[in-house]
């Protein structure tokens, strides 16, 4: 029980700092949307590939960049309904 | 009067007596052979001296029988230190003189049993005592309960406001009646006192008396006079304490229906009401606690309390002369108050509480007799009161819900209490996971009290502690109505002497100020900020500092505000300036942001008319301007004028506060106002370090410090004013006697001598190392090292050195306890002058190897260990010789039999050879080691510290100086110590092992390494282990590995465990060397790994996390996934050992094999139906994703759902 709640406080800890970070109980959707977050940030986040991309998407790097940004927001649409 | 204070004043009245007695050369009750403690004393001492004094009537007679370790100082002190002596004392203050007399934990304490040193009262101060007289006041109601209505039950504000005010008004009437009746004894108390005066003439002159409990009414008497001085606010209650003692203790309970019958016969008495006190003890009520005396045999019998009738029969009575004295009106005998509670008549009652009171013996207390709680560690006496009910067997299917709640709370109390660790920690789980269900009001009723209890030992207190730490997190808002019981228990912790309590108690008034809010606290300690007592307001100024910590300066700042500017109580600001002053002291630099609202909350009470309240606004600003420092100064502007014109006009107590205050202001300015103060104070602290108050004493000393640290302070302005006067104050033999004084005066000039240079202040104080006083002499020797240090000896000339090592040589002669200040004083003066030392090292060397000669085992010590210091300073000078010659003296002194005095040689000669050289060394390498060998085998840590560093320092640097078979033994020995409990012997031991190996070659080392994998003790084989892998590092692994493998094959579980451990340190060791033994080591590894013994799963996890991170980029890859294939499968491992060490080999992998590999086996189980597959899956997915978030990117899975922005269409981009 103290390992369980000392896991418990570790998570949250780790969780507060990272969240992309899941655990148990993460639906696919969080999950997804943190990957596809992730993904969009290290797209910008590495200036060669954000050229290649915005080439490849034929829009100016900048654009490009603030697409990806923008995407960043809702990047896998809306969160299903749930059903209670 | 608490027990307590009653059993304080008991105790010190027959020391009083006894100190009497001695001092008029009586037999008749001499301090030296008999106890003076209360509780044990007087069944048979009387008969003793009685006896005694019949066979040899003046025995002792003109002889002083005892020297009392602090005379009459102790006397004075009972009464709180507020007595004033008849005869003034001229010789140095009561505190140095007794500093000694009651710091050593071995004089009384000796006396006193283990089982009560522990108990947290044993080392309280008087005022911490005074927790005891608080109570548990009634549960307050919760007007900011969640659904808005206050109930009804409980306290609130306003009766606790009025209950204050009636404490208030109860004490002021109270001091009244006190101040008369100190005025009316003066007619009256003589009255008194007469009768027994003229009985005492009588006894003397008839000489049949013994003189003692005459020698104690005199004693009495005075103290009668004294207590008419006190201070009038504490006038009340020093008073009742007066009160008390007065009383004689064997009249306590006048016999019922006839009170005040003065001549009665006590003898008639003795059979009409033997053992009415006996029997009640039972029916203890939680504040009544005194533990019953246990004696063996018969006696155990016995009651705690003595009864009235008992002490008439051992002590003298009115036919020898005696009168027994009527109690003080108001008096009520605390034993009466018992036995009417629980009245048992005639000695048939007494018989009939037999079997209970076997109960009560606490040897014979059948612990596991309490049901349902099993065996615990201990129970004291005074447990029985608490878990009374636990003690008696009922039938739980006919108790209430209520009343089972409560059994199951008692029940785990007590095992966490006095339970065994195993058993303690299930019930705070089960405590804490129930703790809502419980609810507070019963888990309170039953944690507070105990906390209460007087014989509370530290354990004991921190486990409760924390239950209610634990139970606070659960409980959060339900707890307000406890709060202020909780603050009752908790605050005392505040002020405790150790500092673990003290961050226990703030941790708890932190939490629980979270937990009920700011406003709930405010209007629950409201009440305490003016408080009767002072303790309460004291520790309630503690507590709200640590609410403000908790909850932030700015949210209590108004309420503080207001405090400050209380106009209906003075009490009421002096505790707010003192929460100020708490603030400052418990955040430090943390209160910047907020500095400016400090200042201007207690500014005003600079100029309050009561001057308490002055010197704690002084004392608060100093406190915020040093937690500040070095910003902040334009916070002070403001009151720096009022502060300014205080510091001038003040006198004593009240001056020492503006000064402390103005000398920590000053370090903030800014240069130019920094010199104009220092300039200004420094004429007050010129006239006042002629003061003799002990606080202005220290202040001043302080400020000096302070003012000194000054750029604007010139060397010249302090050689030329300060020094002088400051020497001719503060170099006194008297300031060496406290050490608080003596700390105080070396730091003091330590910073002066930044300033002014060492060679001025060495100038000064040098001829006191030829000062009779030792005491003296070390705080100069302590002083020059600290200034020496820090400043070196350029500015000391050569006659200056001449003096200086003349004085060090003779202070260090003359100590007459071996002391490590002039040990240390000794080796930094000769290692700063270095070279200049030439001159004087034969008297040195000479002196120390006098010294090695002595008898006394400290000053042999003490001699090896200044050599050890000075050996590189010899070596400087080129004293090759010399060295040579005290290497050869400390040879022969390896027989010493004392294993301290043995470890310094050790090391005297390890710093020698390490100066020397190992093959100037004389004696010879091979002469030395050979000796060395059975003295490895000294158990002493000391000992065995310095001898495996020497033999350590030999082996690595000339093995080749001893032959292979010496090694060999030496490696046998140092298996031993690989048992040892200190890290560095081990760690030392273990190097040994691989120089050894490297000068012998491994083979011979390595069988017996390996053949200590079998002994039992896991310590051993895990230092075995260790040095396997040293061994292989230093003689590269293939000299190793071979041999090790071979060893797996020994169907021992000790022994391959020990095995696969070695390979992990090996391969710890080695690092990228393992990249050619990696496939030679898989056949192992996949073997361990798919043992079914989990801890060999363990160790060869751990050995595959090594191998993984030694390879990582060397093309290893494809052994690394195999390996991964085989640990994946341990990931649902629960043991936490276990588990991290497989967690750990999989992120080792990781990092050999790149992420994504190891990420394909881990999306399968994300979403797994099971959580208990999920757990561990999503545990390896957030470690990659921590370790390399970045690199997961291009392998997160495609999501080939329906959804078009699952997909990730940016990574299809190609071109």
């Amino acid at each position: 029980m103290a390992d369980k709640l000392r896991a418990q406080q570790q998570l949250e800890a780790l969780q507060a700092r990272y969240v992309g970070t899941g655990h148990a109980d993460t639906t696919p959707f969080e999950w997804i949307s943190n990957i596809n977050r992730d993904s969009l940030a290290s797209y910008v986040g590495h200036p060669a590939m954000l050229e290649y991309m915005a080439i490849g998407m034929g829009v100016p790097r900048e654009k490009a960049r603030l697409q990806f940004l923008e995407k960043m927001i809702q990047p896998v649409g809306k969160p299903p309904e749930t059903q209670e | 009067m608490s027990d307590s204070d009653f059993e304080t004043v008991r105790r010190l009245q027959q020391e009083r007596n006894a100190a009497a007695a001695a001092k008029k050369g009586s037999k008749n009750f001499d301090p030296a052979s008999q106890r003076t403690n209360s509780t044990k004393a007087s069944l048979t001492e009387s008969f003793d001296t009685e006896l005694y004094d019949g066979q040899n009537g003046n025995k002792y007679a003109g002889y002083n029988t005892s020297i009392a370790v602090d005379g009459d100082g102790e006397v004075e002190d009972a009464d709180g230190g507020k007595a004033v002596g008849l005869v003034g004392q001229y010789t140095a203050s009561k505190a140095q003189l007794n500093e000694f007399a009651d710091t050593g934990p071995d004089d009384d304490n000796m006396m006193m049993s283990r089982e009560k040193m522990a108990q947290v009262q044993s080392r309280e101060t008087d005022y911490q005592k005074r927790r005891l007289a608080r109570q548990l006041s009634p549960t307050r109601a919760d007007p900011f309960a969640a659904d808005g209505k206050a109930d009804g039950e409980g306290y609130s504000y306003r009766d606790v406001m009025t209950a204050r005010e009636i404490e208030r008004e109860e004490q002021r009437v109270m001091r009244i009646i006190a101040e008369k009746g100190a005025r009316g004894e003066d007619e009256n108390g003589k009255e008194v006192e007469e009768p027994t005066l003229a009985k005492e003439v009588d006894g003397g002159e008839s000489g049949s008396t013994p003189p003692a409990p005459a020698a104690s009414e005199k004693k009495r008497k005075r103290r009668w006079d004294i207590s008419t001085e006190p201070e009038p606010e504490t006038n009340a209650e020093t008073k009742a304490e007066e009160a008390k003692p007065k009383r004689s203790r064997w009249d306590e309970a006048p016999a019922p229906g006839e009170p005040g019958k003065k001549k009665r016969s006590r003898w008639d008495q003795i059979p009409s009401v033997p053992g009415a006190q006996s029997g009640n003890q039972v029916a203890a009520t939680p504040t009544q606690t005194s533990r019953p005396t246990i004696f063996n045999g018969d006696m155990a019998q016995r009651p705690g309390f003595i009864t009235d009738e008992e002490l008439d029969l051992v002590l003298p009575g009115p036919t020898e002369g005696y009168e027994i004295l009527q109690p003080p009106p108001g008096y009520e005998p605390r034993h009466a108050v018992m036995g009417s509670a629980a009245p048992i008549d005639g000695p048939g009652a007494f018989m009939a509480q037999e079997p209970e009171r076997a109960m009560f013996i606490g040897k014979t207390l059948p612990t596991d007799s309490i049901a349902g709680v099993g065996e615990l560690s201990f129970f004291k006496e005074e447990d029985k009161q608490y878990f009374q009910k636990l003690l008696v067997d009922v039938d739980e299917s006919t108790l209430s819900v209520d009343e089972l709640k409560e059994r199951k709370i008692s029940k785990l109390l007590l095992k966490v209490k006095n339970g065994t660790p195993p058993m303690r920690k299930t019930a705070l789980r089960q405590l804490t996971d129930n703790a809502r269900n419980f609810g507070p009001g019963a888990l309170f009723d039953q944690i507070l009290p105990l906390l209460m209890e007087k014989t509370l030992e530290d354990q004991e207190r921190h486990l409760l502690v924390k239950v209610i730490d634990r139970i606070l997190y659960k409980l959060d808002d339900l707890v307000r109505p406890y709060v202020h019981k909780i603050l009752v228990v908790i605050e005392p912790l505040l002020i405790d002497q150790d500092y673990y309590a003290r961050v226990e108690g703030r941790e708890i008034i932190s939490n629980l100020s979270k937990a009920a809010g700011l406003a709930h606290m405010i209007s629950t300690m409201r009440p305490d900020i003016d408080h009767a007592d002072e303790y309460v307001r004291n520790t309630t100024a503690r507590a709200f500092a640590v609410v403000a910590s908790a909850l932030g300066i700015p949210a209590l700042l108004p309420f503080l505000r207001a405090v400050c500017r209380s106009k209906r109580s003075w009490q009421a600001r002096h505790t707010g300036v003192k929460i100020v002053q708490q603030i400052a002291i418990l955040m430090g630099c943390a209160i910047l942001p907020h500095l400016k609202g400090l200042v201007d909350c207690i500014s005003y009470n600079l100029n309050d008319d009561q001057s308490k309240v002055r010197t704690v606004t002084s004392l608060a600003i100093a406190a915020l301007a040093e937690a500040s420092n070095p910003y902040g100064i334009e916070s002070f502007d403001d009151i720096l004028n009022p502060l300014w014109t205080g510091a001038r006009k003040q006198r004593g107590k009240g001056l020492a506060g503006f000064l402390k205050a103005v000398g920590f202001i000053v370090p903030l300015m800014d240069e130019e106002y920094a010199n104009y103060y220092t300039d200004q104070i420094m004429e007050i602290l010129m006239r006042e370090m002629e003061s003799h108050d002990e606080e202005m004493k220290k202040t001043v000393l302080k400020v000096v410090s302070q003012c000194a640290g000054n750029t604007g302070v010139t060397a010249t302005y302090l050689k030329n004013t300060m020094l002088p006067h400051f020497f001719k104050c503060f170099w006194v033999r008297r300031m060496a006697l406290d050490k608080r004084n003596y700390r105080q005066v070396v730091d003091t000039t330590v910073d002066l001598g930044q300033k002014v240079g060492a060679g001025e202040i060495v100038e000064r104080v040098v001829n006191n190392l030829k000062d009779e006083s030792e005491a003296y002499r070390k705080m100069t020797l302590e002083t020059i090292e600290k200034v020496v240090a820090s400043l070196g000896v350029a500015d000391i000339n050569s006659r200056l050195e001449e003096r200086l090592i003349d004085g060090v040589l003779f202070s260090f002669q003359e100590q007459s306890v071996e002391d490590v200040v002039m040990l240390n004083g000794f080796g930094t003066v000769v290692n700063a002058l270095g070279e200049r030392c030439k001159p004087y090292l034969p008297q040195i060397v000479s002196t120390v190897l006098w010294r090695l000669n002595m008898r006394s085992p400290t000053v042999r010590q003490q001699a090896a260990d200044l050599i050890s210091r000075i050996a590189i300073v010899m070596k400087q000078c080129g004293n090759d010789q010399q060295l040579t010659q005290v290497g050869k003296v400390l040879y022969e002194y390896l027989g010493e039999e004392y294993p301290e005095v043995l470890g310094s040689i050790l090391g005297a000669l390890r710093s020698i050879v390490t100066v020397v050289g190992i093959h100037q060394m004389e004696p010879p390498i091979k002469e030395l080691l050979p000796r060395l060998t059975p003295i490895l085998r000294n158990r002493h840590e000391k000992v065995q510290e310095n001898t495996i560093d020497l033999v350590g320092r030999i082996a690595d640097r000339g093995p080749e100086s001893v032959n292979a078979r010496e090694w060999m033994r030496i490696c046998f020995e140092l298996l031993d110590m690989l048992k040892a409990h200190k890290k560095g012997i081990r760690r030392a031991a273990n190097n040994t092992f691989g120089f050894i190996a490297k000068a012998i070659g491994p083979q011979d080392v390595l069988a017996t390494l390996l053949n200590n994998l079998r002994v039992q003790e896991r310590q051993s084989r895990v230092c075995t282990a260790v040095a396997i892998g040293i061994v292989a590092e230093t003689c590269a692994p293939f000299t190793v590995l071979p041999a090790l493998m071979n060893e797996y094959r020994v169907p021992e579980l000790n022994v391959q465990n020990g095995v696969l451990k070695s390979l992990s340190f090996l391969f710890e060791y080695i690092g990228e060397m393992a990249k050619d033994y990696v496939y030679a080591v898989v056949p192992l590894l996949e073997d361990a790994l798919i043992d079914r013994d989990q801890v060999h799963r363990q160790t060869a996890a751990s050995v595959v996390k090594h191998v993984a991170l030694g390879v990582v980029g060397l093309g290893c890859e494809d052994a690394m996934i195999h390996l991964l294939n085989l640990v994946w499968p341990n990931i649902f491992e629960t043991s936490p050992h276990v588990i991290d060490r497989i967690i750990e080999a999989i992120d080792a992998v990781r990092m050999a094999v790149g992420t994504g590999i190891v990420m394909n086996y881990t999306w399968a189980g994300l979403f797994h139906p099971a959580r208990k597959v999920r757990t561990p899956y999503w545990r390896l997915y957030n470690d990659a994703y921590v370790h390399g978030a970045d690199a997961m990117v291009p392998y997160y899975p495609i999501n080939n759902k329906n959804n078009e922005y699952c997909n990730r269409v940016e990574l299809e981009v190609f071109l």
